[in-house]
């Protein structure tokens, strides 16, 4: 299979149009997904906007806007909408602008896609993927850069993925509109511009499938999302000391592949957790409850945790830059437990 | 004055007096203490379930609310199954998983009774769309109370399905009261019809206890959205013989509004027109009346012999895969 370079928003946006083509049931629908409606650049069968950050650009002049929905501000109803169509046949891809927006629809997502399979007994189901943004760094405040993927791990019935890479991206979303139960697709504001040679094609990452992007045998870094990278980073650093880290990047929070952790563990007697969340009931201390229950005699040192505050994400950059995770504080973590 | 013809006006008959016979035996049976959790009976309200699923076959999509038994028995959902349900057995509609606020067939057509108001709005959009994409005529009835109203989903609903021109029927079942506090107190209007004016589409406000004029207004609305010309509102005014939830004293009801119960019987209404139009006779109605009581003992007995669910089936139906 031959790769190209793309970036993450490219890679997103080319595995939407391939599902597009495979199955006519794949709809999108979201807030100025494609945008300027009835403006000049409709009639000239463009679109003015393409979502929030561009992901859909260009896939109303392929599809229409039968398949193209522009949604009014309404999250809940269209949200909603999307779990009531993926329940009659139809295969969703709704776009949550920012998951900090959650609050406004959270009953449509947990109450009635997570659910309607198990309330009825198995005898529904849900395809749907609710793609959503989110991630701290660009200065976006309270209300527009919180993680919160935890929230919806937490929650029976839903599937949680967060790819940090564009080839992850690719295959982990080709596999999620392929899915047959909800899935929330969490995409990283800040990796958007990153770029990386992806597949060509047809390219499929199975969901619950941890991956291992550096080998490593003195400290297991599990790292989340944008973090996998600030964990490589404080691995290049530590490995200038001889220290020898390995980095697993979950890529699945739900289900989360339990088997690949543990065995890594097991291997290098040490836990780090890196997760750009709030630290309370969170995916890092999932981990860590998971290795105690299942490791913990593995262990050479007390699982360490590098997570945002319990507070919400601020603003002025001095105070947002202290409540992201970073590579120093990772490094930090990492000789805590080689102490 | 609409006319239909026989076999309709006996289906008609037969499904309210079931709903009926049903609510009324699960009252009996919740007092009785065979029926865990809480209930939420339909009674009074049959003419609006049944008038407008008359309307729709199979391949057409509802949405409900948590006093759903009666738009389940008017889709034509099996009623040992849906008693089954009641008392938590594995041979209920839902495994036992889901209870009377969560019975569904989605094979025909029934997307969920709903434990959260205000819920289906955005569910029957969702069909709604499903139709619209695959360019097909089905059409979806979004029932909902007088306390949805209020909620935020429905009128995000109601605008998103006029924006896209969705085939949804919007019946408002406005039974006066959200769980035990009356409309004057929860609603700044006097008429929820009047909001179809702001979403630009067609409003009706029809007698909730006459199948005639619920049948006749819903006709209209289920051809609108069948021709994809939109969604419609029609709001059905009724009256609630039990409570909120069984066990409910009715303290709230003023004497004007028990004295409302008296003469707005959606099956005397209906009975006492048919004969005297001579369209069916007493002893057609009398033969469904006890076929309906014998099917629900039926039922009964099917539940109370059918076995509860293993425990080990406590996880399983969370996901197709996992």
């Amino acid at each position: 299979m031959s790769a190209r370079v793309l970036t993450y928003r490219e890679a997103i946006k080319e595995a939407i149009r391939l599902e597009m083509r495979r199955d006519p049931t794949v709809i999108v629908i979201g807030e100025d997904i494609a945008g300027g409606a009835a403006t000049h650049l409709e009639q000239q069968g463009e679109d003015a906007w393409g979502g929030e950050l561009g992901v859909t650009k260009g896939l109303v002049q392929e599809f229409g806007r039968s398949r193209v929905l522009d949604t009014p501000i309404s999250e809940a109803a269209y949200i909603g909408a999307a779990a009531g169509a993926a329940a009659t046949g139809l295969r969703p891809i709704a776009e949550l602008m920012f998951v900090d927006f959650f609050g406004v629809c959270m009953d449509q997502i947990f109450n009635q896609a997570g659910k309607l399979r198990y309330m009825f007994g198995g005898k529904a189901k849900v395809p749907l993927v609710i793609r959503t943004v989110y991630g701290a760094g660009a200065r976006g405040a309270a209300h527009h850069s919180a993680a919160l993927y935890s929230v919806f791990v937490h929650m029976p019935g839903l599937k949680v993925v967060a790819p940090s890479t564009p080839a992850n991206a690719k295959g982990l979303l080709m596999a999620a509109i392929r899915d047959d139960d909800p899935v929330l697709f969490f995409e990283h504001l800040m990796l958007f511009d990153s770029s990386g040679p992806v597949p060509e094609g047809e390219y499929v990452v199975p969901l619950g499938k941890a991956e291992i992007p550096r080998r490593g045998k003195d400290a297991t870094v599990v790292a989340i999302g944008r973090m996998r990278w600030f964990a490589l980073q404080a691995a290049e650093q530590l490995a200038e000391n001889g220290i020898d880290v390995e980095v697993l990047d979950p890529l699945t929070l739900s289900p989360l592949d339990e088997g690949t952790i543990l065995e890594s563990v097991k291997k290098t007697h040490r836990l780090i957790v890196v997760d750009e969340d709030n630290p309370r009931c969170s995916v890092a201390g999932d981990i860590v409850a998971l290795v105690a229950q299942k490791a913990l005699y593995y262990l050479d040192a007390a699982p360490q945790m590098v997570t945002a505050p319990h507070a919400p994400v601020p603003f002025s950059p001095v105070l947002e830059d202290a409540y992201i995770p970073d590579p120093a504080g990772i490094v930090a973590a990492i000789r805590a437990t080689l102490a | 004055m609409v006319e239909l013809p026989k076999d309709q006006l006996l289906w008609i008959y037969e499904r309210m007096r079931l709903i009926r016979e049903f609510e009324d035996r699960a009252a009996y049976l919740f007092a009785a203490g065979k029926l865990p959790g809480a209930l939420h009976l339909y009674a009074g309200e049959e003419a609006i379930a049944v008038g407008v699923c008359a309307l729709l076959t199979e391949r057409d999509h509802i949405t409900s609310t948590h006093r759903g038994h009666g738009h389940c028995i008017a889709k034509g959902l099996e009623i040992r199954a849906m008693m089954a349900e009641l008392y938590g057995k594995a041979s209920g509609a839902c495994k036992g998983k889901g209870g009377s606020m969560h019975i569904a067939d989605v094979d025909r057509g029934m997307l969920g009774a709903n434990g959260i108001v205000g819920a289906g709005g955005p569910l029957a959009c969702g069909a709604g769309l499903t139709a619209k994409v695959n360019g097909t005529d089905q059409a979806t009835a979004c029932f909902f109370g007088d306390g949805a109203a209020e909620q935020g989903t429905m009128h995000e609903s109601m605008n998103l399905a006029s924006i896209w021109k969705l085939p949804v029927v919007f019946v408002c079942e406005n039974n006066g009261f959200a769980q035990t506090t009356p409309l004057r107190y929860h609603c700044a209007a006097s008429r929820i019809v009047d909001r179809a004016r702001g979403y630009c589409m067609p409003g009706l406000e029809v007698d909730g206890t006459d199948v005639f004029a619920v049948y006749a207004a819903a006709a209209d609305a289920i051809a609108r959205a069948r021709r994809g010309d939109g969604p419609t509102l029609l709001e059905c005014k009724a009256y609630r013989y039990y409570g909120h939830f069984e066990g409910d004293n009715l303290s709230y009801y003023a004497e004007d509004e028990r004295a409302g119960l008296r003469g707005h019987d959606p099956l005397d209404r209906f009975a006492n027109r048919v004969v005297r139009q001579k369209l069916l006779t007493r002893a057609e109605l009398a033969g469904i009346d006890t076929r309906a009581k014998e099917m629900v003992a039926e039922a009964v007995e099917f539940a109370e012999r059918s076995p509860y669910p293993a425990p080990d089936e406590v996880a399983t139906d969370v996901y197709v895969s996992y």
